[in-house]
């Protein structure tokens, strides 16, 4: 997986962001991901916490917000999140289709002191 | 403590470049597809039939990790190609494209990426490509989309090759189709053998019809 790329961009946005605001610390970070695109949390921790060293964001808290994929039902319009191996309504067993969600990657605040 | 709300795409730095590609290949009218699947699907052997197959002139770019065997196969057949190495990296960006794009001396007609072959990590990256399509393979199994979706979301054609392995593999269609189908309702489904050149005519006639609408698009 490419989460050591991905973690870049967001260390870069970080910085960016506080240099334009003239910050000096940053404490925490919350970071919206959807499941579909199978990003990895915790390696993405794990990644900031390397490369965010030295930097106005070393040290913070790094905050997830996963979004579900959701599907609705076909026939009872019912909103459900799927079980392994079937995207099948858990009500009525009729398929169900994507609603747009779960495709989510984007950085949503910081905390600053 | 104070909270900052910034609302900021990780992604927008190559979003960026591959909105420069788009414009790039829209004034060479170039119809671009972005070809994704596991390592061994059969991107290269497709390819090479579609081309075989398809009236309008057709180049490649070629993303690997290392090597440069599926771009001699192409330039074998005196098909114009770009190698891309990426050294390492598991799925094409949109910057390497750019790179390619410019090196590539071809207009007017139809260029297909090899992405890097990988189910989960091309889907992520926008290259500036009129649409991905998703090549998945009888041998791999029909689980694929249940285990992988966001290709299947994402993509604008699923071709399902090596269909003349059939009858020696357990591939259940309906629930590999209905898996699809949940996840994108319009997308169009092909059936191909890379192998025996089944299926290619089928294929080769709906691409060239979308070529022709790009171009009277413009
Ligand atoms: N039986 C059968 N074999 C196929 C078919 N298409 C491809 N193959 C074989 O599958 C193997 C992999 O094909 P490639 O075209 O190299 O696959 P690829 O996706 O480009 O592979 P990488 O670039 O290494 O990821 C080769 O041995 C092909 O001959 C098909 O339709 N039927
Ligand atoms: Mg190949
Ligand atoms: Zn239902």
């Amino acid at each position: 997986m490419h989460e050591l790329s991905v973690t870049q961009s967001l260390v870069d946005m970080v910085i960016e962001e506080a240099q334009k605001r003239n910050l000096k610390k940053v404490t925490k970070v919350t970071v919206v991901i959807g499941e579909l695109t199978g990003l990895e949390s915790e390696s993405i921790k794990f990644y900031f916490d390397v490369l965010s060293e030295n930097t106005v964001a070393e040290g913070a808290e790094l905050v997830f917000k996963i979004v579900k994929a959701q599907f609705k039902c076909r026939q009872c319009g019912n909103i459900f999140e799927r079980t392994n191996f079937t995207f099948n309504c858990p009500v009525c067993g009729a398929t169900g289709v994507l609603v747009d969600k779960g495709k989510e990657f984007y950085m949503e605040s910081i905390e600053v002191e | 403590m104070d909270e900052i709300v910034i609302i900021r795409d990780v992604l927008e730095a190559n979003n960026n470049v591959a909105h420069e590609n788009k414009t790039i290949k829209d004034e060479r009218n170039i119809l671009m597809v972005n070809i994704i699947g596991s390592p061994g699907t059969g991107k290269t052997s497709f390819i090479l039939r579609a081309i075989e197959n398809l009236k309008v002139p057709c180049a490649v770019i070629e993303g690997d990790v290392t090597s440069d065997i599926d771009a001699r196969k192409m330039a074998e057949r005196n098909i114009p190609v770009v190698q891309i190495n990426t050294g390492g990296s598991c799925h094409l960006n949109a910057g390497s494209v750019n790179r390619a794009l410019k090196s590539l001396s071809f207009d007017n007609g139809i260029v297909f990426i090899e992405n890097v072959g990988n189910l989960i990590c091309p889907s992520g990256f926008e290259l500036g490509e009129d649409f991905k399509l998703a090549l998945a393979n009888v041998t791999e199994g029909d689980d694929k989309p249940y285990k992988y979706p966001l290709l299947f979301t994402k993509a604008k054609a699923v071709v399902l090759n090596k269909i003349d392995m059939l009858p020696y593999f357990e591939f259940d269609k309906k629930f590999f189709y209905d898996g699809i189908r949940a996840l994108n309702q319009e997308v169009p489904f092909f059936e191909v053998s890379a192998r025996t050149g089944e299926g290619f005519g089928e294929f080769a006639k709906w691409l060239e019809e979308k070529y022709y609408k790009f171009r009277q698009s413009k």
